[in-house]
């Protein structure tokens, strides 16, 4: 299992064209993956839970995956929610 | 019938009634045993609805075009989504409901969750869901799924509602215009006429009990009213207004391409903000005489490494090389602050329209100041290219910022690298000091361009992003048009001109108080310079002068916009 928690700064949040870029890549990886904010979680491969989620600018929020390629996943995972940024 | 005027025009045809085939959904319980069998009956209708939707969306891409296919693409997603899946086999599981009571349940709650959102983008997902999800049902229900792509003559579509997979596979030459049960002005119904240019009502909440199919129908887009079986009267009245409309437009399309002048001979330039070289096209077809602002931060934004001089070059002469001989003022590296980039180590500031931004953040970072100065150099022997400076608010600056460009242009001779020399010079005034010693800022540069989105938040000390003040956030405020007033003549003083690059530009209202004040240029989006240019056309300069003056005696943004609002009503403007 490996986690890394992260503040969303671009201004859109993970939201729309963000968050199916998100679920996108966290397809690429065969480990599960779960992003929670506060006390919701949801499954990082789903775009229904990652809208739901409603992590917009200034959120924090933990990207846990668990599986063979866990930590490669969760940082390109977080690399992505940087690149978001400007 | 009333309803909501979603798309413009007005159109009388026959009526095709779209509806779907009802399916009746089974809610009784089901055992233990006969689970598995739904869970996995759910799967297959799933895996048939995916490839349809695979389908689809290959038509969608070569016959519409990426933009429009990419609706499908969200739609797999959803059928491919984990936590979708995931409730249904619940439902089925748990509560022990037939596939198709599962699914209509998960859609229930998921569209419910994201149809109470105000945000667009949610309210499409939601409709989404919905589409996938019924798509499902039909699949469970092996019934065929109709869609409108035979339609035998010029129609106007009646239905409860209209979702992205009926309308792309619709035969849009023969259909002339929609009235929906459901829906607002957002909805994809909605969005789809004005895409496709043909007048729709939406939300009558009740067309497809009156209708049967076959019967003349009139729909009014503008007023957003609909008769079926329209009287003899009924009829000419309308057609009256439908040549009325159509004349409207065509006046528009006549005068696009025509100088903004006013009917006593004032010329004014009307030009068009643009954002990447993409942005020209449209640009030029609205009839822009020149490119007002042209904002270079794309160019930085959503990437890993700041912009080669090369890559810049490119962008830059791309724009210059098809405005021909067209003016376009290319505004400097305006970020920092609440637009920050990702490779750029910003500082976090408490107050970020205070801070270190735009030309500040440029002059303490010369090596990526000059590099665009000499990629707009070197694109000025492309075109007819100026250059002007963000968020000044004193001579120091503009003194700074051109001894760099001196510098730069000294590195492009020695390289013998050719570049106008006599390129033009301007800044912009969006803060309140700018305003106020534009008569000294004048002397140093060639002209001025108002940004009134940034003028107005820091005249009045209103965060624009903030929704609690946003009433506050008047860019008619009698403060802000005298800062316009007094810009527009230290400019005029000295020989100059000023422009005016905010969505003031493209407000009729203010655009006739502005024209008043002598501005000299107009840049708005491309969309909106037709009916600047004709509410200019039709202008009387004179008249807008002495408007200038009573209005610079009021008090109150109130008191301006109703006075604005009726001198162009009664003038018919």
């Amino acid at each position: 299992m490996f986690s890394k928690s992260i503040e969303i700064t671009n201004h859109t949040g993970l939201h729309a064209r963000p968050a199916s870029d998100f679920v996108n890549e966290a397809k690429k990886f065969n480990c599960k993956i779960i992003v929670e904010k506060g006390d919701q979680k949801i499954d990082g491969k789903s775009i229904l839970g990652l809208l739901g989620l409603g992590a917009g600018k200034g959120a924090k929020i933990i990207i846990t995956a668990d599986g063979t390629d866990e930590e490669e996943a969760v940082n390109q995972l977080v690399h992505l929610i940087h690149s978001f940024n400007g | 019938m009333k309803g909501i005027a979603a798309s413009p025009g007005i159109v009388i045809a026959k009526v095709f009634k779209f509806e779907k085939p009802d399916i009746m959904i089974d809610h009784n319980t089901i055992s233990e045993k006969e689970t598995r069998a739904e869970v996995q009956r759910f799967n297959k209708a799933k895996l048939k609805t995916k490839n349809q939707l695979s389908d689809i969306a290959k038509k969608t891409l070569a016959a519409m075009g990426k933009e429009e296919s990419k609706i499908f693409d969200a739609q797999i997603m959803v059928a491919e989504d984990p936590m979708f899946q995931q409730q249904i086999e619940q439902n089925i599981n748990d509560k022990r409901l037939k596939a198709e009571a599962a699914l209509d349940l998960a859609v229930k709650t998921f569209s419910a969750m994201f149809e109470s959102l105000e945000d667009e983008y949610m309210r499409e997902r939601a409709a989404d869901i919905k589409d996938v999800g019924l798509r499902i049902l039909y699949n469970l229900a092996n019934v065929e799924i109709v869609s409108l792509n035979h339609l035998d003559a010029q129609v106007v579509i009646v239905a409860e509602d209209l979702t992205p997979s009926d309308t792309a596979q619709m035969d849009t030459e023969k259909v002339r215009g929609f009235v929906t049960n459901a829906g607002g002005r957002t909805s994809h119904t909605a969005i789809m006429a004005r895409t496709l240019e043909i007048p729709a009502v939406v939300g009558t909440k009740e067309i497809t009990s009156i209708v049967k199919g076959e019967e003349t129908i009139i729909v009014d887009g503008i007023e957003g009213v609909v008769i079926v079986n329209p009287t003899e009267e009924e009829l000419n009245v309308f057609q009256e207004k439908r040549q009325a409309y159509i004349e409207k437009i065509k006046a528009l399309e006549k005068i696009k391409q025509l100088p903004a002048v006013t009917r006593d001979g004032r010329k004014v330039q009307l030009a068009a903000n643009i954002g990447t070289p993409k942005d020209v096209q449209g640009a030029l077809k609205s009839g822009a005489e020149g490119v007002g602002l042209y904002r270079t931060e794309f160019l930085y934004m959503n990437r890993t490494a700041l912009p080669t001089e090369d890559e810049q070059f490119e962008a830059y002469k791309a724009v210059a090389v098809a405005m021909k001989d067209r003016p376009v003022i290319i505004r400097t590296l305006d970020i920092g602050g609440d637009k920050a980039l990702s490779y750029m180590n910003f500082p976090k500031e408490l107050n970020p329209f205070l801070g270190w931004r735009a030309v500040r953040m440029c002059l303490d970072r010369p090596d990526i100041f000059k590099t665009q100065l000499r990629a707009i150099l070197r694109a000025s022997d492309e075109g007819n290219l100026a250059i002007m400076y963000p968020m000044i608010t004193g001579m120091n600056e503009i003194h700074r910022a051109n001894e760099l460009l001196e510098t730069a242009k000294e590195e492009l001779r020695e390289k013998d690298t050719p570049f106008d020399e006599d390129i033009k010079i301007g800044i912009m005034i969006e803060t309140p000091a700018a305003a106020v010693i534009a008569d000294q800022l004048i002397k140093k540069v060639d002209f001025f361009s108002i940004g009134t989105n940034d003028l107005t938040q820091y005249t009045l000390a209103v965060d624009r992003g903030n929704e609690k003040i946003a009433h506050l956030y008047q860019p008619l405020h009698p403060a802000v048009l005298h800062l316009v007033k007094r810009i527009i003549d230290a400019s005029h003083r000295a020989g100059k001109w000023t422009g005016l690059c905010g969505e003031l530009a493209g407000d009729e209202r203010a655009a006739i108080l502005l024209l008043g004040m002598g501005l000299d240029e107009f840049s708005m989006s491309a969309v909106s310079i037709p009916k600047v240019k004709q509410m200019i056309r039709n202008a009387s300069f004179r008249e807008a002068q002495k408007l200038v003056e009573q209005v610079l005696e009021m008090g109150t943004a109130e008191a301006v916009k109703d006075c604005l609002d009726k001198f162009l009503k009664i003038r018919g403007l």
